[in-house]
Parts: C-alpha cells; sequence; structure tokens
C-alpha cells in the first residue's frame, strides 16, 4: 500500500498535476487530527471522557452521513447545496408520519423515498438538461425551504414517546446513530474502490466526454449519485431525528457548507474525479473537534468558526500551491 | 548584426530531471530554424526559456547581441519574441480583432478603446497574410488554422524580429500546411529569424534552413538543410558563415532524434485480408454531413480514410460508434445488419474506436492507468460483483510489456505518460474488448517519432492478427504507408477508393476533388 502510494506520489510529481498532493492529502489530515487528539490528551484529558464524546459524534453523525453522499455528487463535478433544506423537509414529513402513529420502518422508508425523490428532481435536471448543478440546486434549495416555512409556520413536530433513540436506552441509541453512520461511510468507501460502480463515478467526474467514449453512461452515473444523496439524506434526517422529542422545521440550515467544507478538507477536488472517504472522514474529524477541543482548553467559542474557515482557507491554498507547483 | 538570438550552454532542471543540458542554438534574421526531437526531448523548455518563461539555471541568453538577464515574459514580448503555439492562446469569446488589439495595445484601464483603429488594424495585419478573416468573428467560431493566423497576426503587429512556432501544422490539413507554410516563407523574406518546431520531416525540407534536434535535453546536432541562402536583403552570406554540416537524409534525422537505426519508417503488410467485417452500404447521418458512404474493411486490413479537415472522417467514426446514428442506409458487421445507436452498443457488437483530440477524450487523466486500461472491459475481467484489482494489474502490466509503454507503474496517472504512451493506453483499452473493428482516429498526432513508428508497427500487427482496422488520419505520409486500401473522403461523401501504393497526389486530388483521381469503389 505505502509502495504503491510512493510511486503514484512520485508519478504525480511528473505529472505536473499535484498529484503528489492528492495522495498525501489524506495523510495530512489524518496527521492534523492525529496532532489534535494528541495535544488534547496532554493539555485537556478531560476530552476523551466517552459520555460527552459520544453525545457529539452522535450529534455531528447526520451530518456524516450527508458529507459522504455529497462527495458522490462533488467526485463527479457536480456540487448539491439543496441538501440541507432536503433534510429538513425529510426531518418534517418523517416527524408528521410518526406523529400520525404510522410505523417507524414505514416512516423512515418514506424519508429515505422523499430524499431521492429530492435528489431525482436536482439530478434529472443536472444531467438529463445538462443545467448547471449550483444554480439547479440553489432553486431548489430556496423552493424547499421557503415551501416549508409555508407549510408548517415554524411550528415544531412533537414526536411521541418511544421514538427518541429509538426506543432504547440514551447510550444504545447513541451507538446505533454512530453505528448506521459509520456502516454508511465504510459501505461507500468500498463501493468506491472495489465496484465498477466507483469507478464509473471517477471517470464522469474527470472527463465525462471520455467515459463516453470509452463506452460508459456518465450521465445516468451522475444521476445516480444526485438520487443516493438524496437518500442519504433521507437517512440523516432519521439519524437526527431520533435525538430529540420535537422536530425543528428550521433543521439542516447551514449543513450543506458543512458537509462541503468537510468534503474539500479531506482532499475531494471541487473540479471532480479526485479524493477519497477516507480523507472526507479526517477532514468531517477534525472539523468536528474542533469546537469541543476549544471548549476544554478555554477558548472563547467565538472563535470556533474563525479556525475552522481558517482550515478550509489551509486546504485550498494548499492545494492551489500543490497544482502551481506541479504546473512547472 | 549577425545573430537574432544566442544561446549558449543553457541548462535547467526540475528537481532531480535535467530538462536541458549545455545547449546552444543561434537564430540570424531571415532563417528558417527548425527544431526537432521527440516529446520529452526538452524542445517545450527551450521555447520557455525564449519567451521568458523560465529562467534557466546557467548558461547565456543574447538577444540582437545584447546578453539579457532578468527575463521575464514582458521583457521577452518587447525585444520582439513571439510564440505561435500548437493550441492557439487566444480568448474564443472575444472578436478577432479585440483580440489581436488585447496583445497589440498598450494596457491602460481608463482608455478609451476606438473601436474602428482596432478594427482596421486586425484587418490590415490579417490582409497582410492573405486572409479575409472578418475582424469581428468570435474566436470560438474560427477553425484551428483561423485562430493560428490570428495568432501570426499579433506577431507580425508587434513587429516581432523571432518568431517561435510550436507544431502550427500538427492539425492543419495539407492545404492549410501550405498556406502556413508560405507565410513563414514571407516572414523569413522579411528578415524575421523563425524557430520551428515540427514532427514532420517532409516540413523540415521544404522550409528550413537549419535544423537542430534535441535529445533528452541535449542538441546532438545542427545541420544545413540547404546548400545556399535565398533570401534577398539579407546581407550575410550564409555559404561562408555557417559551418554546420549539410543534412543527408530523412534517415540521418531520424537517427539523431531517436539515437538509434529506424529500419523502416513503415512496417509492410503480410498475408492476405480475410472476410468482410464492416460493410457500409449507402450510409447517410444527415446530422453530421455524412453523405451516402459505401465501404468494405476485410479482416486483416487497414483502410486509412484520407481527406481535408471536415471532409467527414470524424463524422463518419461517430457514425459507426454511435455518436451521431446513421438515418438511412445499411451498415453490416459480419454480414449481419446492425443499428447502432450509442457508444455503448458499439461496445457490445465489438467496435473500438480511439477518439483524436487524445489529450482530452482519448485517455481520463486522471485516473491509473490501470483503471484506464480496463475501463471498458468490467464486465469480462471482473464476472462477480467486486473489482479485482490484482487481476486488473496484472492485465495492465501485460499490455505495458506488450506495447512497450514506458510508465511507472499501473497505478500512474494516464497524465503523467507522455503523448505517445497516452495513445498506446488509450489503444490498450480497446484492444482489452477485443474488437473486430478498430477505428483509429489521427493515432499519431502529436506522437514522437520513435513512439510513431512503434505505434505503427502495433497497428500492423494488429491487422495481421486479424482485426478490421479503418485508420483516419491527416498525416499523408502515414496514410500511404500504413493503408492497404485508401477512401478519401470530400464534403461527407467517399470520393474515391484507392489502392495500397497510391500517390500522395493522387490522395491530394480526390481529397481536393479534382477530376481524374481514380475510381469509386461499389
Amino acid at each position: 500500500m505505502s509502495t504503491s502510494g510512493r510511486t503514484r506520489a512520485e508519478a504525480g510529481a511528473k505529472a505536473g498535476r499535484g498529484r503528489g498532493l492528492r495522495f498525501s492529502r489524506e495523510w495530512t489530515v489524518t496527521g492534523a487530527l492525529l496532532l489534535l487528539l494528541g495535544f488534547m490528551a496532554f493539555t485537556a484529558p478531560g476530552f476523551f471522557e466517552p459520555q460527552p464524546l459520544l453525545s457529539r459524534l452522535t450529534a455531528a453523525a447526520p451530518r456524516l452521513v450527508v458529507t459522504c453522499g455529497l462527495v458522490l455528487v462533488m467526485l463527479c463535478r457536480q456540487i448539491d447545496i439543496s441538501v440541507g433544506s432536503l433534510f429538513a423537509i425529510c426531518s418534517v414529513a418523517a416527524g408528521l408520519l410518526i406523529a400520525a402513529s404510522v410505523p417507524f420502518p414505514l416512516a423512515v422508508a418514506a424519508a429515505v423515498g422523499l430524499g431521492a425523490l429530492g435528489g431525482a428532481v436536482n439530478g434529472t435536471l443536472v444531467a438529463g438538461l445538462r443545467l448547471p448543478s449550483i444554480v439547479v440546486t440553489l432553486a431548489t434549495m430556496v423552493t424547499g425551504r421557503e415551501a416549508l416555512r409555508l407549510a408548517r409556520q415554524g411550528v415544531f413536530v412533537n414526536l411521541p414517546d418511544g421514538v427518541q433513540w429509538f426506543g432504547l436506552s440514551m447510550v444504545s441509541g447513541q451507538l446505533v446513530v454512530c453505528g448506521v453512520a459509520l456502516a454508511v461511510l465504510t459501505g461507500l468507501a468500498l463501493a468506491l474502490r472495489f465496484l465498477s460502480a466507483g469507478r464509473w463515478v471517477y471517470a464522469a467526474g474527470s472527463d465525462a466526454e471520455a467515459a463516453r467514449l470509452a463506452g460508459l453512461h456518465p450521465r445516468l452515473t451522475t444521476l445516480a449519485t444526485f438520487v443516493l444523496l438524496g437518500a442519504l439524506t433521507g437517512v440523516a434526517a432519521i439519524l437526527n431525528l431520533v435525538q430529540s422529542p420535537q422536530v425543528d422545521p428550521a433543521s439542516g440550515r447551514l449543513l450543506e457548507l458543512e458537509a462541503i467544507a468537510a468534503a474539500v478538507v479531506g482532499g475531494v477536488a471541487v473540479s471532480g474525479g479526485r479524493g477519497s472517504l477516507w480523507g472526507v472522514f479526517a477532514g468531517f474529524l477534525l472539523l468536528t473537534c474542533i469546537s469541543p477541543a476549544l471548549t476544554h482548553l478555554g477558548v472563547k467559542p467565538y472563535w470556533d468558526k474563525a479556525i475552522q474557515g481558517g482550515i478550509i482557507l489551509l486546504a485550498v491554498v494548499a492545494d492551489g500551491l500543490g497544482r502551481r507547483k506541479g504546473n512547472r | 548584426m549577425k545573430t537574432l538570438l544566442q544561446l549558449t550552454a543553457v541548462s535547467k532542471s526540475f528537481g532531480a530531471v535535467r530538462a536541458l543540458r549545455n545547449v546552444s542554438l543561434d537564430l540570424r534574421p531571415g532563417e528558417v530554424h527548425a527544431l526537432l526531437g521527440e516529446n520529452g526531448a526538452g524542445k517545450s523548455t527551450l521555447i520557455r526559456i525564449i519567451t521568458g518563461a523560465h529562467a534557466p539555471d546557467s548558461g547565456r541568453l543574447e538577444i540582437q547581441g545584447l546578453p539579457v538577464r532578468h527575463f521575464s515574459p514582458a521583457t521577452a514580448h518587447s525585444l520582439g519574441i513571439a510564440c505561435v503555439y500548437q493550441q492557439p492562446a487566444l480568448f474564443p469569446d472575444l472578436t478577432v480583432a479585440e483580440n489581436i488589439a488585447l496583445r497589440l495595445e498598450s494596457v491602460s484601464a481608463w482608455r478609451r478603446v476606438r473601436w474602428k483603429s482596432r478594427r482596421d488594424l486586425a484587418t490590415s495585419l490579417l490582409r497582410r497574410l492573405g486572409s479575409d478573416l472578418s475582424p469581428d468573428a468570435e474566436v470560438r467560431t474560427l477553425s484551428m488554422p483561423a485562430q493560428q493566423l490570428v495568432e501570426i497576426a499579433c506577431a507580425l503587429g508587434a513587429g516581432a524580429r523571432i518568431v517561435i512556432m510550436d507544431e502550427p501544422t500538427a492539425s492543419l490539413t495539407r492545404p492549410e500546411q501550405e498556406r502556413l507554410q508560405g507565410i513563414v516563407r514571407d516572414l523569413r523574406a522579411d528578415g524575421v529569424g523563425v524557430i520551428y518546431i515540427t514532427h514532420r520531416l517532409e516540413e523540415v525540407f521544404a522550409l528550413a534552413d537549419r535544423v537542430t534536434v534535441l535529445r533528452d535535453g541535449e542538441s546532438v546536432g545542427t545541420r544545413r538543410v540547404h546548400p545556399l541562402p535565398r533570401q534577398r536583403g539579407v546581407p550575410d552570406n550564409f555559404a561562408s558563415v555557417v559551418g554546420d554540416p549539410p543534412v543527408q537524409d530523412e534517415a540521418e534525422l531520424i537517427r539523431l532524434m531517436v539515437g538509434r537505426e529506424v529500419s523502416q519508417l513503415f512496417p509492410s503488410a503480410d498475408g492476405t485480408p480475410g472476410r468482410v467485417v464492416l460493410s457500409l452500404r449507402g450510409v447517410s447521418c444527415a446530422e453530421c454531413g455524412v453523405r451516402d458512404v459505401s465501404l468494405d474493411v476485410r479482416a486483416g486490413e487497414v483502410v486509412g480514410l484520407a481527406g481535408l479537415m471536415g471532409a467527414g472522417r470524424t463524422e463518419l467514426a461517430g457514425v459507426l460508434f454511435g455518436l451521431s446514428p446513421a438515418d438511412s442506409g445499411q451498415i453490416l458487421l459480419d454480414e449481419t445488419p446492425v443499428t447502432i445507436r450509442s457508444p455503448q452498443e458499439a461496445v457490445a457488437l465489438g467496435i473500438a474506436y480511439v477518439p483524436e483530440d487524445r489529450r482530452r477524450h482519448g485517455v481520463i487523466l486522471e485516473m491509473a492507468m490501470a483503471h484506464n486500461m480496463t475501463l471498458a472491459i468490467h464486465r469480462r475481467l471482473f464476472p462477480g460483483t467486486w473489482l479485482r484489482l490484482g487481476a486488473e494489474c496484472d492485465l495492465a502490466l501485460e499490455f505495458m510489456r506488450e506495447l512497450a509503454i514506458k510508465a511507472t507503474g499501473p497505478d500512474a496517472p494516464a497524465g503523467s505518460l507522455s503523448g505517445g504512451n497516452q495513445q498506446k493506453v488509450a489503444l490498450a483499452r480497446w484492444l482489452a474488448t477485443r474488437p473486430r473493428l478498430l477505428i483509429l482516429d489521427e493515432p499519431t498526432q502529436g506522437v514522437d517519432v520513435g513512439a510513431k513508428s512503434e505505434i505503427h508497427r502495433l497497428i500492423r500487427r494488429l491487422a495481421d492478427q486479424g482485426m478490421a482496422v479503418l485508420m483516419i488520419s491527416s498525416d499523408l505520409p502515414e496514410i500511404l504507408g500504413m493503408s492497404d486500401r485508401i477512401g478519401v473522403l470530400r464534403g461527407g461523401a467517399l470520393q474515391a477508393m484507392l489502392p495500397r501504393n497510391s500517390e500522395a497526389r493522387t490522395v491530394m486530388s480526390a481529397a481536393l476533388g479534382m477530376s481524374g483521381a481514380g475510381e469509386v469503389a461499389a
């Protein structure tokens, strides 16, 4: 593994496209994460107390699921900024169904199906009509959010007892939530590496025309990633829903930005075709740990977003510098 | 003033890679100095040093007798150095006049634009080049040769004394090449020094006064091409000044370039063609302009497709590969009528297509070489659900050996390979599908001489193994040397079907639509 990584890096240096960086990005992010954790272990061991840590990870788990889906879309050289809206819609819909005493599994299916439908709308417009995804999903983001506001007028949905934590104890519920998120991550990472479909995603994002000339279906692939992202957004909505007794119709705000940030920090190229879920996971953990770490260090929480922004900036600048060095 | 440009012992390294080693070169007024070398020989680096894009690590650079230090592209521009790149570096959304003005007018954000004088300047420059391009045409609507003309007009307008042309004829058809060569001769007559990079040896003999060959970053020799200077108005008597030995023949240049003897340029065909694999009967496609083409390709046969740019050759390939399906006529594969509506269907029928413009669509540059090679055969190579990366790696290694692909390993991204090796990867992908019919579109465009003859041998070997090959090429010697039969397209229709050993003149006159050019085959 390390040998192949090195030859790739060497080839990348010759390729002049900053590939060395591409394959080391996973390492640098992982390194930064380990550095942070190591630092916390020495200065504030309280950070590692299991219960608050598990709670934080559980709270972040839905975001990880959405990020994984979004990475697929980004690998296809597309973007989806409507995931926050879709997340809220799926949450409210599932909440209403549960409140109307529809069985929980059916509500889950409904949320996932609704998400997939939303993704299909985006995907059809983007892949079918070849519209720019940033514009399409901006439109669906605003439409979705406003339609939800109109329909719900900001009223929370109260969930019946026994829904929170799937009716289990809190710790078990938290473990289930984190487990589902990790399963999604692992499954997609394996699929990207070991399934033909994974190759299609990279091919479509690197060079759609070349993929078509190779007999692949890059547009179908793109559509499929949007649908998958939608479905995963539905999953994320459920993972979020079980964490509180109410559903906030304004939930999922800025979710798209947080997901994009984790992807970019983890080494996914906005220009498509480059990145891996391993790096994204490290990037996600890094961004997620900053805030509690600051709390433990006694730093004012205002710094949280600034530091996160700094990390994103650093990632983008490192990419840019790598590319410039490679262009020689 | 004897020399326009003098490079003395210039070296340049990038990290551990020595791109140039002690290269010396001089350029005189009124001279066309050809620069030859395989891809990676250091031509581009040399050009970048002359245009100020890179600073040399050591060595001297003198322009019109004056040493230059702190050289930048802006200085190069002001010293009268202009470069016409292979891919014109123009702004596609601006008009011809605006593009020319951007290069020539002084830069100031608040200067009022004088549209009329801008347009007049463009018109006069283009007219000097014998072109009637409209200055108001948007550059994106122009053909490649027209865009090159605009580039040359910029160089003219800047009063450039040193013009560098990087493979200007690579994507031009024969008449377009000849027009461009005429322009180069005019520049030379005006006393401009031209550094001319090309892969086509016949161009060197047609155009150059001297030729310098680069190999592995070193200059392996400068040769005089023409015995006597024919320029008027140039005071120097070349014959007395030039100490360079005269060039003997093409073989000598090839030897210098590759550092070994190339026994013959094209492999000879052996074996007789077998059954008819592909048969077109009156195939037309209104959308892409292919008209009533009837053509057979047999197993074991290379059929060359010649024609001018826009004659419908690539379009015909598109019809066969399902990119723009035929709307009338019949396509038969092994005597079975087929309809091909998409590339996927074409692949399923055993048709392979290595597209033109390899840099963009032949291989996926960011993908590992091995992944590129297996892209079209996942179903066969991986019968189960999961990819078998080991099997994939083995297959890639096998192709690397078989096609002599130079790469660090199967994991190397395709973009890290040289042009010729990228083309081999594109070929490997389709060979892996074991096609019945292989369609090659400009298989050696922009590929260096060594790799070129390797690819030629490979094509011939595939044909000998029983594959039917349809080869589109604008390289006339390639068409003549490789094809068993030559189809000439013109205006989307098959103009002539010529036998092996046809003369270049015959092919050209058919492509130009002159009469008596040969018979159309049934």
